[in-house]
């Protein structure tokens, strides 16, 4: 099932072109990740799922982006944001226990029964991979946790208002290698129920865990494919180059 | 020689630097020197708490509760009419307004600052204090009302700009979260940007009443100078400061009411000490 359909996509922020004519199929349920070097527009493809890059006064676009039939520009910003998680490059903990940050989104929606909530933290939790680490002090600041801890909190957090799809903006830039393989450990297992589209800078992130690998230079999609193919038999030269580290 | 000019210099600088502490403690000193003169003949707690300002009756009763009242009244009612329009304000520009609106609304804001407070309490006369004795039908419209919404006109500028300086400084990082989480604008604002940008907005606050408590000149024209304890926001009040600038020309020279002018401004020294520390214990939690 096809559940982003993006076709003929234009970016601009004044007068930088940061999209160029892009167009990609995001299926349900496989793990998306797009790779580049700074400046390709990976980010800013990213933001337009969720409609984020509306925040800039700047920004206009042309083409057009379906999320299962529907155009996301005639979806109220709100539902959409609801349905399409992100978590950020730096984990964001708010200044509230743990149990807080991740009920936050799910209390913002309306939800105030006091069962459903601690039901909805706990699965939440689970499915992030750091229940077992803190059921016992559920009540402390979230600020005394990990760096990585903290990040798993931000997606238990996104996770709580039950998204369709889950964008990742380069999460583990701030993390170390064991920390970094605990959220990657999360990624895969939340496909069986999410779409996640994942941007990194770490190019062998994306060998670990994508399905599918986007290369995107200079706004434009050079190419994409099952990952595999990517890292073993790029089409197009510059990919090459870019895999061994030959440039970006 | 250019290590002599170097010298010289740097010490040239140096007395600047202590020039304006030397100044500021030698005022104080002077202000403390010629105040605590008055206890001589009059206890601390009677000027304070005491009912009744008749300086120039003999003997002069010299209590300034009425005069502490009058600002108090007036600062609260000032308070209560700018911290709202003023903070709501700040999150319109920092958060609503597109961008000319919101180039406009500062250029505005500035302006309003840069009115004199004599020409703002001459345009209160003639205008508000009609108004509020044709509204509330009173015998005058010289009342404590009268002087709060004209002091919240002056306070307003302050808080907006500081408040919104405060708001603009929360990470862009902090309303993208919530916003990607499904918050709506209002909901990002309520639960995100305000509780982050808290203690700049108390700091806003708290230096708008500093300068409001501080204003002489508007609050001498239109709160009518009544120097009684007021009995509700409509009737006229005098404030500590209109006490000083009225009083001060006919005061005797060595005289007891001399004297208590000048320990008014120790008691108004002290308030707007207090209120700025506060504030800038507020905008340090924030830093």
């Amino acid at each position: 099932m096809v559940k982003f359909n993006i076709k003929d996509l234009n970016i601009w922020f004044g007068s930088m072109h940061a999209i160029k004519q892009v167009s990609i199929k995001i299926q349900a349920n496989e793990i998306l990740s797009v790779i580049g070097p700074s400046n390709s527009g990976k980010t800013s493809f990213l933001r337009i799922l969720n409609r984020l890059n509306d925040l800039n006064q700047n920004f206009r676009m042309t083409g057009s982006v379906k999320l299962e039939q529907e155009n996301i520009q005639s979806i109220d910003t709100e539902l959409l944001r609801k349905r399409i998680g992100m978590v950020f490059a730096l984990p964001l903990p708010l200044p509230l226990s743990i149990f807080e940050n991740v009920a936050y989104g799910v209390r913002m929606h309306g939800e105030k029964n006091k069962k459903i909530l601690g039901k909805i933290v706990e699965e939440s939790l689970k499915e992030s991979y750091l229940w077992e680490e803190v059921k016992d002090r559920l009540s402390e600041s979230a600020f005394k946790l990990s760096g990585g801890q903290q990040q798993r909190l931000c997606i238990a957090r996104t996770l709580a208002v039950q998204p369709e799809v889950i964008l990742f903006d380069e999460p583990c830039s701030g993390l170390d290698p064991i920390s970094t393989a605990k959220v990657e450990d999360a990624m895969v297992k939340l496909k069986q129920k999410y779409t996640i589209v994942l941007v990194t800078n770490n190019v062998k992130q994306a060998a670990r865990v994508g399905d599918r690998t986007a290369f995107f230079l200079s706004g434009e999609l050079i190419e994409l494919d099952k990952t595999d193919k990517i890292f073993t038999a790029p089409q197009d030269k510059r990919t090459e180059d870019y895999i061994r580290g030959k440039f970006g | 020689m250019r290590k002599f000019k170097e010298f010289i210099i740097e010490k040239l600088i140096l007395i600047c630097g202590l020039a304006s502490i030397f100044f500021v403690v030698l005022i104080f000193l002077f202000l403390l020197k010629e105040g605590l003169e008055v206890f001589k003949g009059i206890t601390p707690f009677k000027f304070l708490f005491g009912k009744s300002w008749y300086p120039i009756s003999e003997p002069p009763q010299l209590g300034i509760l009425p005069l502490i009242l009058g600002s108090l009244l007036v600062t609260v009612g000032a308070a209560i009419i700018s911290i709202p329009i003023g903070v709501g304000c700040a999150i319109y520009i920092a958060e609503i307004a597109p961008l000319k609106i919101k180039e406009t609304l500062k250029a505005g804001i500035e302006l309003l600052a840069a009115i004199p407070s004599v020409v703002l309490g001459f345009i209160g006369m003639v205008t508000l204090v009609p108004l509020v004795k044709n509204v509330f039908h009173l015998p005058t419209g010289l009342t404590a009302l009268s002087g709060s919404i004209m002091l919240a006109f002056m306070a307003m500028p302050t808080i907006v700009s500081i408040a919104e300086d405060a708001l603009y400084s929360v990470p862009k990082t902090y309303k993208e979260g919530a916003l990607a989480l499904g918050a709506t604008q209002w909901q990002t604002i309520w639960r995100v940007m305000l509780p982050a940008a808290s203690s700049g907005i108390l700091a806003a606050v708290m230096l708008g009443i500093g300068r409001v408590i501080g204003e002489t000149m508007a609050v001498m024209m239109i709160t009518g100078n009544a120097a009684v304890i007021p009995n509700s926001i409509l009737a006229p009040v005098r404030t500590l400061t209109a006490t000083i600038a009225a009083e001060m020309g006919e005061a005797v020279v060595g005289a007891e009411h001399y004297f208590a002018l000048f320990a008014i401004g120790i008691v108004l020294f002290v308030i707007s000490f207090a209120i700025n520390v506060t504030a800038d214990l507020f905008l340090h939690k924030r830093q």
